[in-house]
């Protein structure tokens, strides 16, 4: 498969660029924060994002979405990192979407996939418990009785917590922490009792959650694929997430980069334009020469999954690495690159900063995938 | 894959049946070590007859260069002949006959810039690898500011009087003629006084002196000359305006060198560091912030890898910024750089050994030593993001 998008990708990432800069550009971030929104997002927003049908985009077409797949994914994500649009799409339309498409029966799919579709209903996955990412380490306890599963244990990092109906909680009914057998994927739904919600704001005004779990039972019905077999399934679902997480911090990068670019070329100081200056040409031919490897590895990794390769994870894990390392530079030289204006809260840049950030803990920083990526080659 | 056309087919089953006809066995053995590999000229002694004969049937089909025109000694083919004659050499695994400077840069200069006289004069020596050529462009005090060479050409009438010097000619001690820029108008503005001009190695007044490296011995030497005679009719395009068939040239020369940051072959390092220091009980590298520091050049060298196959196929769609050819060749050269580094550190006490039993006469500080110009020949680094900050991404200034 070349990589080069096909026409319709392209009219998709048109279309997405289009959409988000009249709905959804960096100002409404700006106002969510500021008017405190209870939500975390605009539910007129998201309306309007689900009318598009993007919601559905990795959802098949069966259960109310667009069937496609990883790559047009990606071309609207990049462009939600471009206007650092926010909405729960990536938790919800993505990620645990495709735990229930790979993991679920078929009464389970039809119970939620079509919700999630519309917008409906937002789902998100479970599964972080300390500060970084090790799903291998899940220690959440679920011990089978009589009633059904009890769940007891807390979860952090929850994205979109406060506003999810349904959970896909990663805990363990066999093993030790460390083992990636005897982990299995509850759906939770949100009024079960025992449930406690804590709501987080994060430093991108984006909105996650810490679950504590005391004693909440779940019935037997509500394991999603085999139990203590749920390691393929959420690998599955954190795949889509990272790569959709990739193709965010790609446009964010890009972004940051395009904005950083323009302002060399109008900023004058020492009666010269600043763009003139050899140090800073370099700094953006390095940056710029990132970012191009960034697309092509995030292309590739996308293209690897809508095939089922077999080399489709490994290929995540380097997209995911490399466009953390990348969005980390960019931004950072984003904000350097424009001085004092660039560490100001009235200007844009920051905002990038604090997404990128939070782009990298989500589902896997770049040393999290490095490491995964020198496991499987054993050393 | 996609299929012949019939007229392709029957190309490609005359093709086979003439390689397998033709190829000697010997030359169906991959190519292992550089003397395997034939240059042709003058001065060439031949590995074995089977190297001898395999050029001269290849050159007599103009099969050392299978696009050139016929006119010239060259194969005329189309540029899917050249593909499918491409795919039965690597499928029989018949060897490259000719490796050439003549076939990479000054041929393709002849037929855009030459004269039909200089044309069939030339080209077809090239083909048949009777003719070595080297390249005369840098001197001591232009390398990265080429357009201030300073090599004079004096017209003396019917001919020129060539007096200067060039440095990092390769293999100008085992060349024939030389390509070569000089100054031939010193009180115009610099790129507009060169003229590009052919000659030979043997005319009176050349000499040549091999460079050794901080690697040890290479191909490089300085080139001096000492009132040469140089034809009038032998300058190459225009007089004074060399610097458009040099600038032609060089796109060709980094195109050639981008791609070689990606070695086929090359063993993972990973892997390699693993074999030569060990892993702990939990299979991982003893080392740690080694094995961080391999993990994340892997990564990198997986984007990069990735990123040449992106170039290509967006070639082949007619997308891409010709100019890109410049982070190429600027990351390939950094990323070799850093692997070589990293086999350094992983080999540690061993190797460093230069000379001994097992050391191969220190054959992985050699190619750690010679990395270290691959960021600096076929333009630097530096230049490299130059131009990438003014053509790619217009940022202003001279």
């Amino acid at each position: 498969m070349a990589l080069v998008l096909t026409e319709e990708q392209s009219m998709l990432r048109d279309s997405a660029r289009a959409f988000l800069a009249d709905h959804a550009p960096v100002a409404q971030l700006r106002a969510l924060r500021d008017s405190r929104n209870p939500d975390g997002f605009s539910r007129p927003l998201w309306s309007q994002f689900t009318e598009m049908g993007y919601t559905g985009i990795l959802i098949p077409e069966a259960h109310g979405g667009l069937g496609l797949g990883h790559v047009e994914a990606g071309q609207v994500m990049e462009e939600i990192g471009r206007h650092l649009s926010v909405s729960p799409w990536l938790a919800s339309g993505i990620t645990a979407a495709t735990a229930l498409v790979r993991g679920g029966t078929t009464a389970q799919q039809a119970e939620y996939l079509p919700r999630i579709a519309s917008g409906e209903l937002i789902a998100t996955l479970a599964v972080d418990e300390t500060r970084k990412h090790l799903p291998a380490q899940t220690a959440v306890r679920a011990t089978l009785t009589s009633d059904g599963y009890v769940l007891e244990g807390q979860k952090t990092f929850v994205l979109e917590g406060e506003v999810a109906g349904l959970f896909i909680v990663a805990a363990r009914t066999a093993g030790q922490a460390g083992d990636t057998t005897g982990i299995t994927l509850f759906l939770l739904e949100r009024d079960a009792v025992g449930l406690q919600v804590e709501d987080l704001v994060l430093a991108d005004t984006h909105r996650a959650a810490r679950l504590n779990l005391d004693q909440v039972v779940v019935a037997k019905g509500a394991v999603l694929g085999e139990v203590g077999q749920g390691w393929a399934v959420l690998q599955a679902a954190l795949d889509a997430g990272r790569i959709a997480a990739a193709a965010e911090l790609l446009g964010v990068a890009q972004e940051a980069f395009d904005r950083t670019v323009g302002y060399l070329k109008e900023r004058r100081q020492f009666e010269r334009i600043i763009g003139e200056f050899q140090a800073l040409q370099h700094r953006a031919s390095v940056l710029y020469v990132e970012i191009e490897m960034t697309r092509a590895v995030v292309l590739k990794a996308q293209q690897a999954l809508d095939e089922g390769s077999a080399q489709a994870s490994a290929l995540v894990s380097v997209a995911k690495a490399k466009a953390g390392t990348t969005a980390t530079l960019a931004v950072q030289e984003g904000v350097q690159l424009h001085g004092g204006m660039g560490m100001t809260d009235e200007f844009d840049l920051g905002f990038f900063m604090k997404r990128a950030r939070v782009l990298q803990e989500v589902f896997g920083d770049a040393a999290f995938h490095a490491d995964q990526l020198a496991q499987q080659k054993r050393y | 894959m996609v299929t012949d056309t019939e007229a392709l087919s029957t190309f490609r089953s005359e093709a086979r049946a003439w390689l397998e006809a033709n190829c000697p066995p010997e030359m169906r053995k991959p190519i292992l070590s550089e003397d395997d590999i034939c240059w042709g000229g003058r001065q060439w002694q031949f590995q074995c007859e089977a190297q001898r004969v395999w050029l001269q049937r290849m050159g007599e089909r103009g099969w050392t260069v299978p696009t050139w025109p016929r006119e010239y000694g060259g194969g005329g083919l189309s540029a899917d002949e050249a593909k499918v004659l491409a795919q039965e050499m690597r499928a029989l695994g018949c060897r490259v006959p000719l490796q050439s400077f003549g076939i990479w840069m000054l041929g393709p200069a002849l037929l855009k810039f030459g004269t039909h006289e200089q044309k069939l004069e030339f080209l077809p020596p090239i083909v048949r690898g009777e003719i070595r050529w080297c390249q005369g462009y840098s001197e001591p005090n232009a390398g990265s500011d080429l357009a201030s060479l300073q090599t004079r050409a004096e017209d003396r009438g019917d001919h020129f009087i060539v007096n200067g010097q060039k440095i990092w000619t390769s293999y100008a001690d085992q060349a024939d003629w030389i390509f070569c820029l000089v100054r031939t108008d010193p009180a115009a503005k610099k790129h507009t006084g060169i003229s590009f001009v052919l000659f030979d190695m043997a005319n009176a007044g050349v000499s040549t002196k091999p460079i050794l490296l901080i690697s040890g011995k290479s191909p490089f030497c300085e080139t001096f000359f000492d009132d040469v005679r140089v034809e009038k009719k032998h300058v190459v395009g225009t007089l004074n305006a060399g610097w458009d068939v040099a600038k032609y040239l060089l796109t060709h020369e980094r195109e050639m060198i981008g791609g070689m940051g990606d070695r086929h072959g090359a063993k993972p390092l990973g892997q390699l560091a693993a074999q030569q220091l060990g892993v702990d009980a939990l299979g991982r590298l003893a080392d740690p912030i080694l094995r961080a520091q391999i993990a994340q050049f892997e990564v990198d060298e997986a984007a990069f890898r990735i990123t040449m196959e992106r170039t290509m196929d967006m070639a082949k769609a007619g997308q891409g910024h010709p100019a890109f050819s410049s982070a190429l060749k600027y990351y390939g050269s950094e990323l070799n750089k850093r692997r070589h580094e990293l086999l350094m550190q992983t080999g540690g006490t061993q190797a460093l050994e230069w000379e001994s039993e097992r050391g191969q006469a220190g054959a992985s500080a050699r190619a750690w030593l010679r990395t270290k110009g691959n960021s600096i020949e076929g333009g630097t680094t530096e230049v490299q993001l130059n131009v990438i900050a003014k053509r790619i991404l217009n940022l202003p200034g001279a």
